[in-house]
């Protein structure tokens, strides 16, 4: 994805205060201003996925199309949710309004835009649940904090609701453990009733119903890739690295995100598991039936997170591996970790994951039977098996983002960073509210990540844009490493506006420099092509 | 997955303690107890109305140390212009000095612990 | 405008005990009829409420992590924050429930000039142990205060009765003498009100339900300090109402103050609005299922009990559409 420049001033940007507009929130408004929304879902998509009311329209006509029936359909998907999840009743029903989410979330500390708030985004659906199914708001109603649901109020629920990237930041403070992630979910399901979505959550759902991967690529084309990076690899170490693709029997399923072999700086992570995993001998392989580890299911209905997450299992007792293993990839292991085993298991044709090289026992894995590749490499490195050169970055200075879901719906903290120390010299932590599971989003998550909505995504990009730019000022940080794929393809627009001269990496890509593999040539460029010893030269432009 | 059992128990523990002081009382069954102090004296009346000592007692006992001790005043003109010595044991002692009796059966029963004692040496009651 | 309407509610309230008991003598419907009716309200709403939730599954294991999970063993873990077994995931709801521990997070951002951040401002996170503070301290005065109260409810008194009360007027200030709670009580219920009225984001979120329960506490505890330190009831009487209520022969002893009256009755509003209000999240933070489960989804598999199948496009149906391709790049077919 291109990093479209975005045409307002970081100065003009911040020019917002935080103080809330006098006229009372419950009037329903919205102006859909170019750059702080995502465009509709293109009807072709929601035709293939067999979704309801497919048309032309965008959020920004006059005339949504919607069916004449739609509010009864929105309140009876919303009583049919209420009775299937109890996070979503409860939320509904406890919420006290304390205000210690308030300025937790990045779109409000971005835009000072007082609906950005979590509390006041779950109140716009929680307004409509007290109108409708409590006793209280169906009496006193406005008194009682009710709001009928009008078609005003559906747009501003598809405005703020597709302006939530569901990082669960909010959740951590709240004291009840209120999860806006949990309505926004619901909030998008209900909006997926009468066929408001939007198209870069929607088509890479039809892309990987049809092909097994967000992004539409065919298994020739597929295939064409990983032999592009293989021949990359022999032109760097002057080896062939194997390339096993659909193999039955191999030990083991390796799943990425497609954003890592479709574009840069993924790619170089993606090189860096190929040379990995040549290097340890390990018996795998790629598939390209199940060739998303991602899931854009989840940003739209639970129901569509199963469809694509199903072949991941199914690839795997077809091919008849022993277990499976993960790349690095946020919301794929949000799905991974808290949706697949309950969603598509029991995983019982599998075995419980035993790393061949170190006969570790991943226990923690050992129903879902999938491990995440930091876990992985970090125990491939705890046991020496491993022979690491980190010099090879001494040219990086390196911090570590810690993407939304493998930190607050996973809890990988620690594997990340203990592979970086092994694979750089120079590491260092932003400061604390931005890192860990106070992390911040890099505000292109949950289908946000599309260059019309990139003045939202700049806003919401601030706190961790100002976090980067921190310890680039601080210690010289040029490189951002993370282990999410959207990050890989957010994070660049983001540090080119926030904290320019710093770039993305994937942390797969620093071990790929670091790993000495035998039989090497002598190392002279980067897994980017460039000259590792004027990299540094290269950094500071 | 519900979690019934555990939630059902959660409620019932809840339901308990919210409910704790009718058991309390099921077993204690002294609900239909009342105080009743003793009033020994042959003294038609005290240094003020009886409603009035009842809620104010402790308010009056109070000003009275107050005088006597930091104002060295011992004299208490009444209401009806009666005029009475300040004193715990000299005086209220006098017409009460069944403690466990008077006292004590009220202030127990709401539960209060004047610190009188802490300082006044406790009648020694006729058993 | 919300406060006001959550002011005005509570002064009618007060005033219509004050009414109901000084001129229609209505002491029977507020000393006894009242009492009963608000507190069968409470028990069966809240049951009502817990059991409703308890129908309405958790069909995924959504855990909010908040520190390192439990993976290989030589990677310390923060099984607080990271439970990974029920044992744990109980160990941090208590922490929750009785230090409110996310509320001890909060922190506070302003955008500060910096002439080294792009676009001339940075983000400052300041500490922000108010709301925490205030949140605590009201809701253990409120704990303690309320177990006082069993002097009332109990006879003979209950053991703990005495050690409350001896530790909470440990100052022995004045008579009968101060006791801390009730202080503290009306100070963090103040500070919770005026947060509301200073902070601009949350007067901005504040509906009437959220006044009308702060009001509500400070008439409570308003009225209830006027008796003890002011305007004297007979506590006597008090109680005999009170144990003639819980032994179920309620009597109504006359000459008991129209303050204790309006003091009932208020008591008895809040003890009715509970289960249909916010307050309800007493027994609703213990269902949150974010914080009331382990983090080992990877390792026991959670089950949903309305799991349906679902359009799945089959790997068959896939080589039968990508056949050509398949062939064209030499991978191998499944139906040769």
């Amino acid at each position: 994805m291109s990093s479209e420049e975005l045409d307002i001033k970081p100065e003009e940007l911040l020019d917002f205060d935080y103080d809330p507009p006098q006229k009372d929130w419950m009037d329903p408004s919205v102006a859909f201003r170019k750059g702080t929304y995502c465009y509709s879902a293109a009807p072709k998509n929601l035709e293939y996925l067999g979704l309801p009311n497919p048309r032309d329209w965008q959020p920004h006509d006059k005339d949504w199309k919607l069916p004449p029936d739609w509010k009864e359909t929105i309140l009876d998907g919303m009583k049919d949710r209420l009775s299937k999840f109890r996070s979503f009743q409860l939320f509904m029903d406890i919420c006290v309004r304390c205000g210690a989410c308030a300025d937790k979330c990045h779109f409000f500390i971005g835009s000072g835009d007082p609906k950005n708030m979590p509390v006041l985004r779950a109140e716009l659906m929680r307004s409509v649940y007290r109108n409708d199914f409590t006793a209280a708001g169906k009496i006193l109603g406005k008194l009682a904090g009710g709001r009928e649901l009008t078609e005003e109020v559906l747009k501003e629920w598809f405005y703020y609701f597709y302006q939530c990237t569901e990082c669960r930041r909010c959740s951590v403070f709240c004291p009840y453990g209120i999860d806006t992630a949990e309505i926004t979910m619901m909030a998008r399901e209900l909006l997926n009733l009468v066929g408001c979505n939007i198209n870069w959550a929607l088509e890479p759902v039809a892309n990987c119903q049809r092909t097994g991967n967000h992004l539409g690529i065919q298994p020739h084309t597929f295939k064409d890739s990983l032999e592009f990076f293989q021949d990359e690899i022999e032109d760097i170490t002057g080896i062939k690295v194997n390339l096993p693709i659909n193999k039955k029997g191999a030990d083991v399923l390796f799943v990425v995100p497609s954003g890592d072999y479709f574009a840069d700086p993924g790619t170089f992570t993606l090189m860096g598991y190929l040379m990995l995993f040549h290097e340890i001998g390990l018996d795998y392989t790629w598939s390209t039936y199940a060739s998303e580890g991602g899931n854009f299911g989840l940003f739209n209905s639970h129901e569509l997170i199963k469809r694509l997450n199903a072949k991941i299992y199914l690839e795997a007792k077809r091919l008849g591996v022993k277990w499976i293993l993960g790349g690095e990839c946020g919301h794929m292991w949000r799905v991974v970790n808290q949706y697949m085993d309950t969603m598509n298991g029991p995983a019982d044709f599998l075995e419980e994951p035993v790393s061949p090289i170190t006969g570790t026992k991943f226990e923690n894995a050992k129903s879902t039977k999938m491990v995440h590749i930091c876990e992985f490499t970090a125990d491939l490195m705890q046991h020496n098996k491993l022979k690491l050169d980190p010099s090879r970055n001494d040219s990086l200075r390196v911090t570590f983002h810690d993407s939304c879901n493998p930190s607050r719906a996973m809890g990988i903290l620690e594997e990340p960073r203990y592979v970086l120390r092994n694979v750089c010299k120079h590491f260092y932590e932003m400061p604390e509210n931005t890192i860990r599971e106070q992390t911040y989003c890099c505000a292109g998550g949950a289908g946000l990540g599309t260059d019309e909505n990139m003045e939202m995504r700049m806003r919401g990009g601030l706190p961790r844009g100002n976090a980067v730019r921190h310890v680039q000022m601080k210690h010289d940080v040029n490189r951002l490493a993370c282990i999410c794929a959207i990050d890989r393809a957010t994070l660049i627009p983001l540090v080119d506006y926030w904290a320019p001269g710093v770039e993305v990496t994937g942390v797969h890509e620093l071990v790929g420099n670091a790993l000495v593999m035998k039989g090497e040539k002598e190392r002279e460029l980067s897994m980017r092509g460039d000259p590792l010893n004027e990299m540094e030269d290269d950094e500071d432009v | 997955m519900y979690d019934g059992g555990k939630i059902v128990a959660g409620l019932v523990v809840f339901l308990a303690v919210v409910t704790s002081p009718i058991w309390y009382n099921v077993v204690a069954g002294k609900a239909e107890y009342r105080p009743d102090p003793k009033i020994v004296s042959q003294e038609k009346q005290c240094v003020a109305p009886k409603a009035w000592m009842t809620a104010m007692h402790m308010t009056l006992l109070n000003s009275w140390r107050d005088s006597v001790v930091r104002e060295d005043n011992r004299v208490y003109v009444a209401a009806n212009g009666k005029t009475y010595n300040m004193s715990l044991s000299k005086t209220c002692m006098q017409c009460h000095p069944n403690k466990s009796e008077f006292c004590d059966r009220c202030h127990n029963y709401a539960s209060v612990n004047p610190y009188c004692w802490d300082c006044h040496v406790e009648p020694k009651e006729k058993k | 405008m919300n406060a006001l309407y959550a002011l005005f509610a509570v002064v009618a309230l007060m005033l219509l005990a004050f009414l109901g008991v000084s001129t229609a003598d209505l002491n029977v419907l507020f000393g006894a009829i009242v009492p009963y009716a608000a507190v069968s309200v409470f028990l069966i709403g809240v049951s009502y409420r817990v059991l409703k939730w308890a129908t309405v599954p958790v069909p995924f294991r959504i855990t909010t992590v908040c520190g390192q999970e439990k993976s290989l063993p030589w990677i310390k873990s923060s099984p607080l924050e990271s439970p990974h077994n029920g044992v744990y995931a109980a160990l941090r709801m208590a922490l929750e429930v009785l230090a409110f521990r996310s509320l001890f997070r909060n922190t506070r951002i302003s955008l500060a000039p910096d002439e080294k951040s792009i676009g001339g401002k940075r983000i400052v996170y300041s500490s922000n142990f108010f709301l925490w503070l205030g949140a605590l301290a009201f809701h253990y005065c409120f704990l303690i205060i309320l177990l006082r109260h069993f002097r009332f409810f109990t006879e003979p008194v209950v053991f703990f009765v005495p050690l409350l009360q001896d530790l909470d007027g440990f100052f022995q200030v004045g008579v009968p003498g101060v006791y801390m709670t009730g202080l503290i009580f009306v100070a963090a219920v103040g500070y919770l009100l005026l947060r509301r009225f200073s902070n601009p984001q949350v007067r901005y979120i504040s509906l009437a339900a959220d006044y009308f329960p702060l009001f509500l506490l400070l008439g409570i505890a308003g009225s209830g300090i006027l008796m003890r330190y002011f305007f004297k009831v007979d506590v006597v009487k008090v109680k005999e109402l009170m144990m003639g209520l819980i032994g179920f022969h309620p009597v109504v002893p006359d000459g008991i103050g129209s303050l204790f009256y309006i003091h009932l009755f208020l008591v008895c509003v809040l003890v009715a609005y509970f289960p249909f209000s916010k307050l309800v999240h007493m027994a609703g933070i213990f269902l949150s299922p974010t914080r009331n489960m382990a983090n080992d989804n990877r390792a026991h598999r959670h089950i949903n009990p309305w799991n349906y199948p679902v359009d799945v496009h089959t790997y068959e149906d896939w080589e039968e559409e990508f056949k050509d391709k398949l062939i064209a790049a030499g991978l191998p077919l499944d139906k040769g």
